[in-house]
Formats: structure tokens, C-alpha cells, sequence
């Protein structure tokens, strides 16, 4: 596998960055900030003893403009990549997004809009050579309006439906599309939050993801707890809905 | 009065007793600790050496700082993010032929503690404590500065942070160097012993032989087999005798829940140290072993600690100077087993010279360890041991600890002034402190 990784130096995408790296796929990190993604490529290279030195380039799912150009360096890197993660998003919690209308713009740009524009760039240059694997962290908020994740589901909604039609065109064509939703996950993004019952562990999730991408599953709920717990939740008639906060 | 938090923000450290507490979680240490009063790793540490001295305490969870800076295959040497788990680091290295200099009794532990913590294990009769194979240390200080350190380079910063249990600056970075290993295997030869003297000079004389020694002894059987046990010693195979294959991961079990507190008692205590201590049925054995059950035979068993129930439990450790002699340690496995509470879990171990740490637990003599379930007799056993200890000229090991008293602590060891005299140097308001540390040095809850 030669992998490109949007989001690789934290939470879930790093414990992915680092499973695929430690059994030897190739490995490209985009993400923001130098040091950060300087540190992350020099861990991935330490992991496996004949990993060649892993590459970066900067990449802001804010900049559209420069999408292009940072696949182009993971493009050289790599020798043409076949497969991409993205793991990258906003996240914020629904009171602050509605205490701050300029974030819930922002957040739903970068969750929806910006990153269905960075997939194309992918699916376009992933079909021009037959195909490959198009990984992306949608969420289990996307599967149902919920309170808690208002507007943030919203994002993941379209995001999720986006992926779904994306296998359903060009899975004949050769293209992989996952469409993973994690449930809660210990990670710095969700720190502070109180976790739920069946709260994942990002080396948990690296590893459903890892084999999902290998198998060539087009959705992934993990931990897999969630699939039961959001089939049930899809299911609640609306009065119940409007009562709970779930 | 502060409110207390809700009960599903207690921390624990492995003896669980609660406290209220919070971590803060995120890959990014050098951003979280600032203002922050505490780091913790794993919580793996029995006692409250990790535990907040308030709720509201800023206490940094170390866990997801989990990166190798850099690695250099020709030398070893390693440098990580503190908040690396050394079974993170067993998986990686063991396979290309590397293995930390120094490993204690749980792979489930993180670097940043290791140091902290100055841990030892096996072979400390030879190579000494985790700290001795330290080079270079990055830290948060109590001040919000950054701060690089080296033996040499504020070496009184870098020996006072080996084992100084995170009181004197955060731990971000660490670097060491690896151990080559001849192969992944590990031999081992292991030996039923009949009593506590025939332990002592049985590990008197594996010592020269071998680089990694330790015994398990059944501390419930009196009388003539007192301090009975297995004792065993083991080195890195040889290519030729390793097997063809590496070792399989281990298998890792979970105890699901709880035990009830009953569930272990003097009964069943006693009758899985006769099982265990005869299941060794022949005096001599010799293997090629797998190095998970070698170096970690309780992480066979995820989150064994629920089997005290719900009780929690501590573990007395404590080391008795070598020119106290046998008799101190007779006296000491007598006096455990008059005073009760004992439970399977004992081990001993023959110690090499103290090291440069300055408040480094081993010294050149026998350390022994022993869990015991909590009673409401705890503190009067703790104590009781402590006044052995004092008057052997030995002492306690923090990282086990929850129950010795200020007074006891200063008795035993003296370097506590050296200690205290450089935290008024680099944390002189004491931001830095936990549980323990207003326990045992008085600093403001």
C-alpha cells in the first residue's frame, strides 16, 4: 500500500498512520503544522526497519487552493499513491457552535465542503490509474439529527451520504470508498467530554479500520458496539427524540 | 467548600483507591502541560504517586504522546515522547534485535513514569536502575519554562527527575539507549527453594552467574519453610538455542469484573501459593521461554488489580541494606507473616549499589514486594514494617506506596533534605505536587 494520510499526526489518523506504517506500506502524512508533521514522520520512519524516510507536505482542509499541489509532492514521494485516508475535521461542541456563528461556518465548510472538494481531487487521480482506496472519517453523528451533534452530524451527514454514492458509482471502476464512523474515541478531540459506555481506543479503531480497508468494506462502524447502538437510535420515533439527549 | 466533581471523574491509581481527580488528555505535551501540576503515564503506579492533591488539580495524562523522535539502529539510541508505553516499545525493538536496558515487572507502563519512577527489575544487580541508562531529558518546569538536561548539563535537575516522581518538572522527552538481545528468546532455569535462607544464598550465588535474577516466595507458609518459593534466573538465549520462530504475542485475557472482596482470603491465598509453589515439581528446571512470562507474568491478565475487589489493595516494597544481613531479612519475612494480610503476590529480589538518582529507591541489598489487600489493620501493618525497615536501615519504594506516614518516610531516608533542598530551587512556591507529595513532604492540599 502507499498511503497518503490527511490528518496523520493525532487522535485516530496517527494510530492508523502507524499501524500501516509498522507492516511496511509506504506512508505520506499531509496535515498542518511543520513540527508536527516533522515529529509524526520521524516516529513512522523509526517504526518498521526498512521504512524508507516518510515524507510530509502541509495541507489546510481551510486552503482549498492548495490541495493540488500538496497531492503533487505526495504524488513524487510515493511513486503514485493508491490509497488516501483522510481523518482530518473540525470538532466542536453544538453549545459552542451556536454561541458562535463564524465557527459553524467554518467547521461545516472544512467538514463538508472542503473535504468533499479534496476527495474529488483523490477519486480523480486514484481512477486515472485504475483505481485504489478512498478512506474518510465521516461519524456516527451523521446518522440521525441529534441534539449534542446538531450541526456537526449535518456535515458528517452529507459527508457520509457523499462516500456512499461515491462506492455505489465507482466501486466497478476500481475505487475502495470507506465511509468509517467512529463512535466516541479517547482522543484529544473528545477530551473533557465524559465518554460513554462502549468508548473506543484509537489503536482499536486503527486496527477495524486497517482491515476494513484491506477487505474492501464500504462503511465500518468501530468500535462495532456502535452499528447496534445506531441502528437502535435510527429507529426512535421523533417524540422520543425531541425528549432525550442523546 | 469546593464542589466535588461527579464520581465518574476519579482516578486511581493500580491499587484502586479513588480520588477525585481529572485527567487531561492530548497528544500534545508540550501545549497541556503548561499550568498543569501533575503528569501521569499508565497509572500504574500502586499508590498516589499519580493521584492529584485536589480535584481541581491540573493533571496531565500522558498516554497519547506516544512518538520515537528518533532511532539510531547502529548505537540504540532512542529518543521518544514520555508518553510511550514500554509494551509499545517490546512490540517494535524485540523483533529488530533491541530490548530496553531496563524493564520492571509490567510492560503497561510509560516511559516518562519509567523515568520518574526509576524503575528496576531483573537485572538490577547488574545494570542498575532504568535512570542509569538515561541521556537526555526535555522538561516542563514548575515556572512554565522549557528545559533540556543531561548528567552533565543541570545535572542536579536530571538525577533529581530520575525517581524524583514527577515533582521536579514535567518529563515531555526521553532519550536512552537500547540493549542489543542475542535472540528474542529469553533461557531461564528455575529452582524450587525450601526457605528463606536457602533464598538468600541461593540468589547470592545466581547473581555472578546470571544478569537477571528474582524470586517469588510463598509468605504465608511459617515455621521451617518460611520464605519458601521458586527462584528464578534467566539471560537473552543464545541464537543457537532461541527457537526458529518469535515468540507469539501474548494471549491477553481480561478479568471481565470485580471480585468480590472474600474472594481472596488467607483460604484461597493459601492454597494458590501450595499450588503454585508445587507445580514447580521437579528442583531444577530449564527452559527456553517466551520473554511475556518471563519479565511480565501478571499482564497475561489484563486489569488483574479488580481481583482484590472492590477493597483495593497496596503493595509494600521495601529494600534492606546487604550489611544488615540474612537475619534482618528472616526477621522482616517473620514479622509479615505475624502480622497477616500477605497475599500470594511476594517477590525478592538481590539489588545492585544505589544509583545516581536522588531519591532512587534500590540500594545494595534484598528487596521485597507484597501486595496486600486493604483492612482496616493496613495502616498498623504499614507502619509496623516501616519501623523494621527504619531501624534495618532500609526503605520503602514510593511508587508502591499509599500508607507510610511523613515521620517514618524522613527516618528512612536522609536524602529526602537533598531532594527538598532542590525543589526549592526549581519549584520553590512547590506548584508541582500530588497525592503523595502532601503526604509524605507536606505540601499544601
Amino acid at each position: 500500500m502507499k498511503a497518503v494520510i490527511l490528518g496523520g499526526t493525532s487522535g485516530m489518523g496517527r494510530a492508523i498512520a502507524q499501524r500501516l506504517a509498522e507492516r511496511g506500506d509506504s506512508v505520506f502524512l499531509l496535515g498542518i503544522g511543520e513540527t508536527d508533521l516533522t515529529r509524526s514522520a520521524a516516529d513512522l520512519t523509526a517504526r518498521h526497519p526498512t521504512q524508507a524516510s516518510v515524507g510530509h507536505a502541509e495541507l489546510d482542509l481551510e486552503k482549498p487552493e492548495g490541495f493540488s499541489s500538496a497531492l503533487d509532492a505526495a504524488d513524487s514521494a510515493l511513486g503514485g499513491f493508491d490509497t488516501v485516508v483522510v481523518t482530518a475535521a473540525l470538532f466542536a461542541s453544538q453549545d459552542a457552535l451556536e454561541a458562535d456563528i463564524e465557527l459553524t461556518r467554518r467547521l461545516v465548510t472544512v467538514n463538508y465542503a472542503n473535504t468533499v472538494v479534496f476527495c474529488e481531487h483523490v477519486r480523480k487521480r486514484l481512477l486515472s490509474r485504475g483505481g485504489g482506496r478512498l478512506t474518510v472519517f465521516s461519524s456516527v453523528a451523521g446518522d440521525r439529527g441529534r441534539k449534542p451533534v446538531a450541526i456537526y452530524g449535518s456535515a458528517k451527514a452529507g459527508l457520509s451520504c457523499y462516500l456512499e454514492a461515491m462506492d455505489h458509482k465507482y466501486n466497478a471502476a476500481g475505487l475502495s470508498v470507506l465511509c468509517v464512523k467512529p463512535g466516541f474515541v479517547k482522543t484529544g478531540m473528545t477530551a473533557g467530554l465524559k465518554p460513554p459506555p462502549f468508548a473506543g481506543e484509537p489503536v482499536q479503531v486503527a486496527r477495524d479500520v486497517v482491515r476494513a480497508m484491506d477487505t474492501r468494506k464500504p462503511v465500518l462502524y468501530t468500535p462495532g458496539m456502535w452499528a447496534l447502538v445506531m441502528l437502535v437510535i435510527r429507529w426512535l420515533p421523533r417524540f422520543v427524540m425531541r425528549k432525550i439527549n442523546f | 467548600m469546593q464542589k466535588l466533581p461527579p464520581p465518574e471523574s476519579m482516578l486511581t491509581g493500580w491499587g484502586r483507591l479513588p480520588m477525585p481527580g481529572r485527567e487531561i488528555l492530548a497528544e500534545n505535551l508540550e501545549s497541556i502541560t503548561r499550568g498543569a501540576v501533575l503528569s501521569r503515564g499508565l497509572g500504574r503506579s500502586y499508590g498516589d504517586s499519580s493521584l492529584p492533591a485536589q480535584a481541581s488539580d491540573r493533571v496531565v495524562a500522558t498516554r497519547l504522546a506516544n512518538r520515537i523522535l528518533a532511532f539510531d539502529p547502529k548505537t540504540g539510541v532512542i529518543r521518544v515522547e514520555a508518553g510511550i508505553a514500554l509494551a509499545e516499545l517490546n512490540r517494535l525493538f524485540m523483533p529488530q534485535g533491541f530490548f530496553s536496558p531496563v524493564t520492571p515487572g509490567t510492560k503497561f507502563v510509560t516511559i516518562g513514569g519509567m523515568v520518574a519512577c526509576d524503575v528496576h527489575g531483573k537485572n538490577h544487580h547488574c545494570e542498575g536502575t532504568f535512570g542509569a541508562h538515561v541521556r537526555w531529558l526535555k522538561m516542563r518546569l514548575a515556572d512554565d519554562s522549557l528545559i533540556e538536561c543531561t548528567p552533565t548539563e543541570h545535572g542536579d535537575l536530571f538525577y533529581g527527575t530520575i525517581g524524583g516522581m514527577g515533582l521536579l518538572g514535567h518529563i515531555l522527552e526521553v532519550e536512552f539507549r537500547l540493549h542489543t538481545i542475542s535472540s528474542p528468546w529469553v533461557y531461564m532455569e528455575s529452582e524450587r527453594v525450601h526457605n528463606i535462607d536457602e533464598f538468600l544464598a541461593a540468589l547470592g550465588k545466581a547473581a555472578p552467574a546470571w544478569p537477571m535474577t528474582m524470586g517469588w516466595i510463598d509468605c504465608l507458609s511459617r515455621g521451617s519453610s518460611m520464605g519458601r518459593g521458586i527462584l528464578m534466573a534467566g539471560r537473552w538465549a543464545k541464537p543457537e538455542e532461541a527457537k526458529a520462530e518469535p515468540p507469539r504475542p501474548a494471549i491477553q485475557k481480561t478479568l471481565p469484573f470485580e471480585l468480590p472482596n472474600w474472594a481472596l482470603n488467607p483460604l484461597t491465598a493459601k492454597i494458590f501459593n501450595s499450588l503454585y509453589y508445587w507445580q514447580h515439581v521437579s528442583l531444577h528446571a530449564k527452559a527456553v521461554v517466551s520473554p511475556e512470562p518471563f519479565f511480565y507474568p501478571l499482564d497475561a491478565i489484563l486489569e488483574w488489580n479488580r481481583g482484590y475487589g472492590s477493597r483495593g489493595f497496596t503493595q509494600y516494597q521495601c529494600v534492606l541494606p546487604r550489611q544488615a544481613g540474612p537475619e534482618a531479612v528472616r526477621a522482616f519475612m517473620k514479622l509479615l507473616v505475624q502480622l497477616g494480610g500477605a497475599s500470594p503476590l511476594c517477590v525478592i529480589k538481590d539489588c545492585g549499589p544505589e544509583g545516581k538518582g536522588v531519591l532512587s529507591f534500590p540500594l545494595e541489598g534484598t528487596s521485597i514486594a507484597v501486595d496486600m489487600a486493604v483492612s482496616p489493620e493496613i495502616q498498623r501493618i504499614v507502619d509496623s514494617l516501616n519501623e523494621f525497615v527504619i531501624a534495618a536501615g532500609g526503605r520503602i519504594y514510593l511508587t508502591k506506596d499509599r500508607f507510610t506516614r511523613a515521620d517514618h518516610y524522613r527516618a528512612m531516608d536522609p536524602r529526602v533534605d537533598s531532594f527538598l533542598a532542590l525543589r526549592e530551587t526549581w519549584d520553590p512556591q512547590r506548584r508541582l505536587r500530588s497525592a503523595q507529595s502532601v503526604r509524605l513532604f507536606g505540601d499544601k492540599a
